[in-house]
């Protein structure tokens, strides 16, 4: 029994990979056979002579109280409200990317933060429950009051402060606060995070949901359901994109050099937009997978530098409480 | 003389006051490494206050309707006969069991917009209700918790000494005597126990409260400590805010300790006497509670159930050994919580009260505090990948614990009341007390609580995601990554099968104790 007990529990042994071990924190859902990981770990580590070994949980929070003696060589997945507090703990190294060639729909000349893939923040529905769908925020507001929006909460998810600053961004200082008022009447719940909200969408239980432009592409490329779209504003979207960085202390700096080469390579750049549901940060848009060729392009992306957003996102979330729990 | 016995009885050091004195380290340690990591505590903002405010009175609305509601239904199953009870009574246990998750799915699919209550509503030309807001967070914390508290004022019928009721047949008993002489005195003991349970639980839940909070009214601590954790990275403030969970609890037990009272039935034979079961208009109204606390409680996993099963055989190896590891973990974690329940409900059965205070602080301790200061601290030792799952086996078992030790406390007063003297003067001790006395006497709410711990255990998402080891996947993790990779079909089927499995193992441990009981 107790043999039993302990193969179960080590049923997965990590492979005995060649060369150094090569640690790379990441959130949760990177590592799974459904995630990024299992593809990023197999394409670099065909080129490294290496083991890179995922390590998921809240990357950050865990590089931050772990200091200077953590295990980590380099970090993906963090997420643009992240960068400031991460560059102020001054345990990042630059990228040393040429970050001219990337294709995002803005500059991006962060020489810490390396952006491997993006979208933007947008509402999701269904034509066949949804049919004249708002072309702009200004007519979602004015959308009768029975059209039902699930957000995620800006106090837990990413998306959800995202929508924050895009409103600020859209409706200025002066006109967020009676936004949110007209907003509030439609919107059903706000979920802790992204996933319970996209449930509720897919169950029927809303007529939008927040979400990122990109999420049709998963519907066309993986189910083959062209009923699912992004509603395009003409106001533009906000910009969301998933950073990774090296480690100053990593004990293998030539390994974590190469490791953010990896990520701009066509190998990795190639991959991502069907393993994670985003734009790849640096591929021609001709050289994107069909799924995500069909999506309709907003004229307007929108983004606050890191400084900005941050002094923006107490004010803002403040606003919010006032409009929701006043 | 009382005391003087209780004096002599007293061990120097038993192993429920090294239980007792290693949980208070745990939790009030965790915490205070946090604080210290932080350089202190820090202050909170009004929106902290309002959280504080809003999780009190939800906690307690939640708790006393609950407690109120599960009365009729206890009372109901305790003096009715019917094919299936047996059946019955475990079903509807199984609620308290399910992952917050998919009890929310449930819920919505039945409550929700969609719903089938409101096409119900629709098809009859009324308006529709809707679950979003306070409103749906009672709602949740009702549907999870009325089955505890069924379970646990069940237990205190069910433990009326058939003597009792001989006695009050033969002075011609109507129910109204045996509500007044039996069922009050009774209810005066049990009822504060199960709304404190209830009440704690309430306190520190998060997810429910988001998901059908329907904004920031809506906020709990818990969700207050999540911020300051992911978004201020306020270490100080997640500590102030633990702080304050754990006032609230102590707060919480001295108030229930106040109001209960020992019903004083004394001893019994063990005779198998049936609740008389009056007929008439109180047979009805005993159907209806039942009824209604069936459909109620089962519906929403139904739902669930035709929702997933479909694609149940489809899901990927992967998610199986997930479940099988699962497995394993909540076994252990059961085991655990059970020896860490008995000896610290022994210790409390001979009267040293703060072993219960102890036994009750894991359900208000923040698992993001907790886990926090079990990084800082293990960090030193060994890598914390390496610790994460004998991590997660420790953390379950004593998040379990509170639910195991409230089940075990009545019964392990009534037993050393009823036969601590005489196992005293035969000098009963060690493993032949316990193989002979304790564990026959207790086998039933063992085996309750051990299901439960199990289910529990089952269930946990691993809230302590500084721990989390991607190369072995808990089910539930399986669960929240099919989620976030927009698979809801398997994340439906992934969610029957985590509670088809909590289920199993809640029954399994539940049926072996009534099976072994020697009541």
């Amino acid at each position: 029994m107790r043999t039993t007990l302990l193969a179960l529990l080590a049923t997965a042994t990590p492979a005995l990979a060649a060369g150094p071990e090569f640690t790379v924190y990441a959130p949760e859902y990177f590592a799974s056979e459904w995630g990024p990981g299992p593809k990023i770990e197999a394409g670099f580590e065909a080129v490294c002579a290496c083991d890179l070994v995922f390590v998921t949980g809240d990357v950050l929070p865990r590089v931050l109280l772990e200091g200077e003696s953590t295990e980590a060589d380099a970090v993906i997945g963090l997420s643009m409200d992240q960068t400031l507090r991460a560059r102020e703990s001054g345990l990042f190294a630059p990228h040393n990317e040429d970050t001219s060639g990337l294709t995002m729909p803005i500059a991006w000349t962060d020489p810490i933060f390396l952006p491997f893939n993006w979208s933007e923040t947008a509402f999701i529905y269904d034509e066949t429950r949804l049919k004249n769908p708002p072309k702009s925020f200004h007519e979602l507001l004015d959308a009768p009051d029975d059209l039902k929006i699930v957000i995620q909460d800006p106090r837990s998810s990413v998306s959800g402060l995202a929508l924050l600053l895009w409103m600020e961004e859209v409706f200025g200082d002066e006109g967020t606060a009676e936004a949110w008022a007209k907003l509030k009447p439609k919107i059903l719940t706000v979920t802790q995070g992204w996933s319970e909200a996209y449930g509720m969408f897919t169950d029927g239980e809303a007529d939008m949901v927040l979400s990122f432009t990109t999420s049709p592409a998963y519907h066309i490329g993986a189910e083959n359901d062209t009923t699912k779209h992004a509603a395009i504003f003409e106001e533009g979207h906000y910009l969301l994109a998933e950073l990774a960085a090296q480690l100053k202390g990593t004990d293998q700096p030539e390994l974590a050099q190469q490791f953010m080469d990896y990520i701009l390579s066509p190998d990795f750049q190639g991959m991502i937009a069907e393993a994670n549901w985003s734009y790849p940060s640096k591929l021609p848009a001709d050289q994107l997978p069909d799924s995500f060729k069909a999506l309709p392009r907003p004229a307007t992306t929108l983004w606050l530098p890191e400084d900005e957003a941050e002094a923006l996102r107490k004010p803002a979330l403040e606003e919010w409480l006032r409009v929701f729990a006043g | 003389m009382a005391a003087r016995l209780r004096g002599l009885n007293r061990p120097h050091l038993s192993a429920g006051t090294l239980a007792a004195g290693l949980l208070v380290l745990l939790i009030l340690g965790t915490l205070a490494v946090v604080a210290g990591h932080a350089g202190g505590f820090s202050g909170l903002g009004p929106w902290d206050w309002r959280a504080v405010w809003f999780t009190i009175w939800q906690a307690a609305l939640s708790a006393t309707l609950s407690a109120l509601l599960a009365v009729p239904v206890a009372r109901a199953l305790a003096r009715r006969r019917f094919a299936g009870r047996g059946l019955l009574i475990t079903l509807l246990g199984a609620p308290f069991i399910l992952p917050v998750i998919v009890a929310v799915m449930g819920l919505v699919s039945v409550f929700g917009r969609s719903g089938l209550v409101n096409e119900g509503l629709a098809a009859l030309g009324l308006p529709p209700v809707s679950i979003y807001g306070w409103q749906g967070v009672i709602l949740a914390h009702v549907f999870f918790n009325l089955p505890l508290s069924v379970r646990i004022i069940l237990h205190g019928w069910q433990a009326i000494p058939a003597e009792r009721l001989r006695l009050a047949a033969s002075l011609d008993f109507q129910p109204g005597d045996i509500a007044r002489h039996l069922e009050r005195p009774m209810l005066r003991e049990v009822l504060p126990g199960a709304w404190l349970a209830v009440f704690l639980v309430c306190l520190t839940s998060f997810a429910v409260a988001l998901a059908l909070g329907g904004g920031p009214r809506a906020t709990t601590v818990e969700l207050a400590i999540y911020q300051a954790f992911r978004f201020d990275f306020d270490m100080g403030k997640a500590a102030t805010l633990a702080l304050v969970q754990v006032a609230l609890c102590v707060a919480a037990l001295a108030l229930s300790s106040r109001v209960s009272r020992p019903a004083d039935f004394g001893a019994g034979l063990d005779r198998d006497t049936p609740l008389p079961a009056p007929q008439g208009w109180r047979r009805g109204m005993d159907g209806l509670a039942i009824g209604l606390a069936a459909a109620f409680l089962l519906v929403p996993m139904m739902a669930v159930i035709v929702q997933g099963a479909p694609n149940l055989w489809g899901l990927p190896g992967a998610v199986w050994a997930a479940a099988g590891r699962s497995v394993v973990m909540a076994l252990i974690s059961a085991l655990a919580a059970l020896a860490l329940a008995l000896s610290l409900a022994q210790a409390i059965a001979r009267g040293q009260r703060w072993a219960e205070f102890a036994g009750m602080l894991p359900l208000v301790a923040s698992p993001l505090v907790l886990g926090t200061g079990l990084f800082l601290m293990l960090r030193q030792v060994a890598s914390p990948t390496d610790l994460a799952l004998p991590v997660t086996v420790a953390i379950n078992a004593v998040m379990a614990l509170p639910f195991a030790l409230r089940i075990l406390i009545p019964a392990a007063r009534a037993l050393q009341a009823d036969y601590g003297r005489l196992a005293d003067s035969l000098g009963m001790k060690g493993l032949a007390r316990l193989r002979l006395l304790t564990l026959p006497r207790l086998a039933r709410p063992l085996g309750f609580a051990g299901g439960l711990s199990a289910a529990l255990a089952m269930g946990d998402l691993g809230v302590i995601t500084l721990f989390a080891d991607s190369r072995n996947p808990t089910l539930p993790l399986k669960l929240y990554q099919l989620m976030n990779s927009y698979r809801m079909d398997d994340a439906a089927a992934c969610a029957v099968l985590l509670m088809a499995i909590s289920f199993a193992l809640f029954w399994l441990f539940d049926r072996k104790g009534r099976i072994h009981a020697a009541i």
